[in-house]
């Protein structure tokens, strides 16, 4: 054995980490049985954590940790009583396992986490069964850490589990990936679910803010996963490229007390480049297939922001466009607003709230705090400080969330100075 | 694994039948079982009478209580089914969502339990 070097902690759980969801797909293949599946996975898991430290982390540490799962499944069948139903198991299991050879495996272990993916993301399950289940399995996650960036007690987030994983079994749910007539349909759930997971961590301004932001990395490592087993559908690597050229942003957008700063106030240096290169990387994949869909007109929005070199260098045309174009495909009031919010930009304020009043029409928006923001800032910019005010009031009163809060009412606040001035 | 499809629409929206409508309805629907039937999917199906024929009973302390109408009052009401033999729940709603009324009403597809015979 060649890796006799001593492996730290940290490294082996990383390891194991990042195979999890490679190994727990071929076991869930295997037993059609995800508690098994985890169950066994789980036992090797410890096996791993004692004897790789002192052996040094194994050159397929996937091959490795399956070899190890078969194993225990052997145990376990063998220890359980002998019906025949534990028969017929122990030799399936016995059949997988005949030719491992005694030594540390060769070959890294087939590649199944796409049927792993579809099948936890099928819309015949719920949206938060299909987060929690997709980061259980697939990002190898735990449950308390699950409940403690989601929120939610732990107890809850296990029932969750617990019933999603009792559907898929009673209900027949297929474990596999969908034939190419049906990834129109099933591919959005998959994408949605990644995108939740990123913009829970995004979007976290409460809450243990370190942890949550974990789920910002998990969304991008699920991205990668994907565009890595499906290389050619533009939209998953659209989804990529948005979650890489928002994430790059991320350090810039909350100050050391938890305050938002607008992408006009922030330091531009501190945006992570690497990031903003290889999200426009991927853009260009996604693009060059001619199939433009929503999350790849997002990331061209988000990319022109990332590569403009100030706030008022932004090319605020190219952005009013895409917005049209998102708008086409998903003909929704935010986009729309924010379409609005780029042509106050582009020629002026006043252009900005006459769009604007024709929105006043729908309910929803109304009782949405950035629509009020956006009013607020464009009433702002063209002197309006009274009404500006009052828009401000509105985003203050209808938001959920403290630190936007704070963000608004420090504008209000600062209106107030310049009325003075 | 077998597959009930229970078919809920409100009776007030659907086609009557009589009407063109009505008729076109009815011929899709023995459009649909003869592509079921060909198939080998379908176990059992039937239309059943509107809801205002139908009796709920319950026996409490032994007894029986009879009451007119549905166990539930509901804006779409259980019209008809289709049990299939399907291989997966992906096969079952690709067969559900071709029955005629899903496009106005809705159809509840749910797996039938199997009881280990030893």
């Amino acid at each position: 054995m060649g890796a006799a070097d001593e492996a730290s902690r940290s490294a082996v759980e990383a390891a194991v980490r990042e195979h999890h969801g490679r190994v727990l797909a071929v076991l869930v293949k295997h037993s059609r049985d995800f508690d098994l599946a985890e169950d066994v996975l789980q036992d090797a898991i410890v096996s791993a954590l004692e004897h790789w430290p002192r052996s040094g982390i194994p050159r397929h540490p996937d091959a490795w940790l399956l070899q190890a799962a078969r194993r225990k499944a052997i145990d376990r069948f063998r220890r359980a009583d002998t019906s025949r139903n534990r028969q017929d198991e122990l030799t399936r299991w016995l059949e997988a396992t005949a030719g491992d050879s005694e030594g540390e495996p060769e070959e890294p272990v087939v590649d199944h986490r796409l049927s792993l993916i579809f099948t936890c993301c099928h819309p015949a399950l719920s949206e938060p069964s299909r987060v929690a289940l997709t980061l259980r399995t697939l990002g190898g996650l735990t449950t308390t850490e699950i409940a403690r960036a989601f929120l939610v007690p732990e107890t809850s987030l296990a029932q969750r589990l617990v019933r999603a994983k009792r559907k898929i079994r009673d209900a027949g749910i297929p474990y596999r990936v969908p034939p190419a007539e049906l990834w129109a349909e099933r591919l959005p759930s998959v994408l949605a679910v990644i995108y939740l997971v990123f913009n829970e961590g995004y979007g976290a301004t409460s809450g243990d803010r370190v942890t949550r932001g974990d789920l910002c990395e998990e969304g991008i490592r699920l991205g990668r996963t994907l565009h890595e087993l499906a290389p050619g559908q533009p939209e998953i690597a659209g989804l990529l490229a948005l979650m890489l050229l928002h994430d790059a942003r991320r350090g810039a957008r909350v100050d050391g007390d938890g305050n938002l700063i607008t992408l006009e106030d922030q330091d531009r240096s501190v945006w992570d480049r690497e990031k903003i290169a290889e999200g426009d990387r991927v853009l260009r994949h996604a693009l060059a297939f001619g199939r433009p869909g929503p999350y790849q007109l997002q990331a061209a929005i988000s990319a022109v922001h990332a590569t403009a070199p100030t706030y008022d260098a932004t090319d605020w045309r190219e952005i009013v466009l895409l917005y049209r174009r998102l708008f086409e495909i998903q003909p929704s009031p935010v986009v729309r607003l924010n379409e609005i919010v780029a042509v106050s930009f582009a020629e002026g304020p006043e252009a900005g709230l006459a769009m604007l009043e024709q929105l006043d029409g729908i309910k929803d928006l109304q009782r949405y705090a950035p629509f009020w923001a956006a009013r607020a800032d464009m009433l702002r910019r063209s002197g309006r400080v009274d009404d500006a005010s009052d828009a401000y009031l509105r985003a203050e009163e209808l938001t959920q969330n403290e630190a936007e809060r704070r963000f608004f009412r420090e504008r209000r606040d600062a209106l107030g100075a310049e009325t003075r001035d | 694994m077998q597959y009930l499809c229970l078919i809920y629409a409100n009776e007030q929206e659907e086609p009557k039948p009589g009407t063109p409508e009505g008729n076109q309805h009815f011929a899709e629907y023995g459009t649909y079982t003869e592509e079921i039937q060909k198939a080998g999917v379908m176990l059992g199906g039937n239309a059943l009478h509107s809801v205002q024929s139908a009796t709920t009973v319950r026996v409490r302390d032994g007894k029986v209580q009879t009451t007119d109408g549905p166990f539930a009052e509901t804006k779409e009401q259980l019209g008809g089914y289709y049990l299939l033999d399907c291989k997966d729940l992906d096969e079952a709603i690709a067969y559900a969502a071709k029955i005629p009324s899903g496009r106005f009403g809705s159809v509840e597809v749910r797996p039938v339990m199997v009881f280990d015979e030893e």
